[in-house]
């Protein structure tokens, strides 16, 4: 068996729907059957065959050669085995994955890994907007599993978190982890201002610093924390090329007190 | 009894008879070694013996910063008790009691048993709401905010049902002092061996006992075959020869590493000879009735 690969023919001319493209949904399918399946978004009956050369036959292993960022919901609900794009995809990459891992090697649009739960789900590039976050309505963002980020993040990257981590290397937009309810999230660049607003509880290391933080976040002044150690080893392995952060003492700030103040945000020394 | 005679130590032909037990181990950690070591000395403390104590603890072997979870040296302790109910119950209470309330001591899992049985999950509440849960790489940790900072405690940590309490050896000599020299050698060889422990004070028994006694509701009483000053008086197992007895009782993670600490043990006092150690080494057993592990001496001689 090898692995199914979808190689792009040709830029798309619309938006596509790819959360079909999973293990689960893909399981007993032959290449003829899914190169007739659904992608497209307008009247126009897209298939998979239209836009992808469909080769191979192993539905754990899904290989997309060629990017681009109207690939939308791309390993939506996957749940087991490993998908790998090869460019960059459009919103909703990896939402409610359950497990598995989703390789994107190029950049996202707004809501990767939106409400996640288990699995990893890994971005060299950048990613945009409410990465983690929950959509409208709904109560939590990522609930589990792992997501990193080698490039940088839009706005409210670990919104409403309520478990798992995220890993961002290069600076966060406004509001990282606003109205985070646990978990962890670890920005490898500079953060910009407003992170952790109305974050009930959860942990915030901002290790490359920050912008202003709300006025209701409390100094506690500097924290030598063994669990800095304990994550700066657990988290210095790959996609990373170097430690997000080192393990010694950093400033913690106590919040959000405008809610619950469970919460903190650690930001270097000095 | 035929017995086998090595560098002129006569090794019995008999057998150490050895119970199942529940085992969990933990990683403490502390600033340096003082501090690993008060924290476990403390943690370890009244552990020699079920029989009163609840529990059998010890410390397996000292960590360097490298083998440690967090850069820090440490020292990993293996108890053991007759059930996983009760085990978990002295675990948590002396991790409450003795690692919590020791300066700069993080705990953490020691042991990759087949089930799991609380650590941090039982003392959590300890921070009236204030700790910190924390769970990445696959591991869950507790922070507790504590005066001296924060207390760092892994969540769970591993329980094994195959692990073995009660493999011994005795060391019979022409006094107290060469007793105790022949035990001193079997102490430092067994502490080698990984996933062993000797939970008596400095691994060593000078009261081995037997079961039961002349007194109603008595669990154990001194073991007076081997009793030097009861030579006669009592039907005792001791020549003329014999003057002082020590033991060494043995518990280890799995029936394998017992008979390893034994053989080594063994071979100690083998190597130390009689004219400065032991003339007899024997092993204390209930007739084979009791304990499922036989460990018989001519098999483990050198």
């Amino acid at each position: 068996m090898s692995g199914l690969t979808f190689t792009l023919r040709h830029a798309p001319d619309q938006r596509l729907d790819l959360s079909g493209l999973t293990a689960s949904r893909l399981a007993g399918l032959g290449t003829a059957a899914i190169a007739a399946l659904p992608i497209g978004t307008t009247r126009a009956g897209l298939k998979v065959g239209d836009i992808f050369a469909v080769t191979g036959d192993d539905v754990a292993d899904i290989r997309f050669v060629g990017g681009s960022e109207r690939f939308d919901r791309i390993g939506e609900r996957h749940a087991e085995g490993s998908i790998l794009v090869e460019g960059d995809v459009g919103q909703r990459a990896g939402r409610l994955m359950s497990g598995g891992t989703l390789e994107i090697r190029g950049s996202t649009g707004p809501f990767a890994g939106s409400a996640l739960s288990s699995g990893t789900l890994t971005i060299m590039g950048d990613a945009g907007d409410d990465l983690g976050g929950p959509l409208a309505g709904e109560m939590a963002g990522l609930r589990g599993g792992t997501v990193n980020v080698l490039g940088t993040a839009g706005a409210r990257a670990g919104n409403r978190m309520r478990r798992g981590t995220i890993l961002v290397g290069g600076a966060a937009g406004e509001h990282a982890g606003a109205r985070m309810i646990a978990g962890t999230l670890v920005v490898g660049g500079k953060a910009a201002r407003g992170a952790g607003t109305l974050m009930k509880r959860g942990t915030i290391i901002l290790a490359g610093g920050a912008d202003a933080t709300g006025p209701t976040f409390v100094d506690n002044g500097p924290a030598d924390l063994l669990i800095f150690r304990l994550m700066a080893k657990a988290f210095a392995v790959a996609p990373f090329p170097d430690a997000l952060f080192d393990g010694s003492p950093m400033r913690r700030l106590a919040g959000d007190t405008a809610v619950s103040g469970m919460g903190e945000i650690f930001l270097p020394l000095g | 009894m035929a017995a086998l005679i090595r560098n002129g130590v006569t090794i019995d032909d008999t057998f150490a008879e050895a119970f199942p037990m529940s085992g969990a181990g933990i990683i403490v950690t502390a600033v340096n070694e003082r501090w690993v070591m008060a924290a476990a000395l403390s943690m370890t403390g009244f552990a020699t013996s079920v029989i009163a104590c609840g529990c059998e603890a010890g410390i397996d072997r000292m960590l360097s910063p490298e083998e440690t979870p967090d850069g820090r040296p440490g020292v990993r302790i293996l108890i053991f008790g007759m059930s996983p109910d009760g085990l978990e119950k002295q675990l948590v209470t002396r991790l409450g009691q003795c690692i919590l309330t020791s300066p700069s001591s993080a705990c953490y899992a020691g042991l990759e048993g087949e089930t799991k049985i609380n650590l941090g999950n039982g003392i959590r509440y300890f921070s009236d709401g204030w700790q910190i849960s924390k769970k990445f790489g696959g591991r869950h940790f507790w922070r507790m905010p504590v005066m001296e900072g924060e207390f760092l405690c892994e969540a769970e940590t591993g329980m094994t049902g195959k692990a073995v309490g009660g493999g011994n050896l005795l060391f019979l000599a022409a006094n107290a002092s060469h007793a105790l020299r022949a035990a001193e050698a079997a102490v430092d060889a067994i502490h080698k061996v990984e996933g062993a422990i000797m939970p008596f004070p400095g691994g060593v028994v000078r009261s081995g006992s037997k079961i039961g006694g002349k007194y109603k509701g008595m669990m154990a009483s001194t073991n007076d075959a081997f009793c030097p000053t009861l030579k006669g008086v009592t039907n005792s197992v001791l020549g003329p020869e014999i003057g002082s007895v020590l033991e060494i009782v043995i518990d280890g993670v799995t029936s394998e590493v017992v008979a390893e600490a034994m053989r080594v043990g063994l071979k100690a006092v083998v190597d130390l000879g009689a004219e400065e150690g032991a003339l007899r080494v024997s092993a204390g057993n209930y007739g084979g009735q009791l304990g499922p592990h036989h460990y018989h001496l001519k098999d483990l001689a050198p």
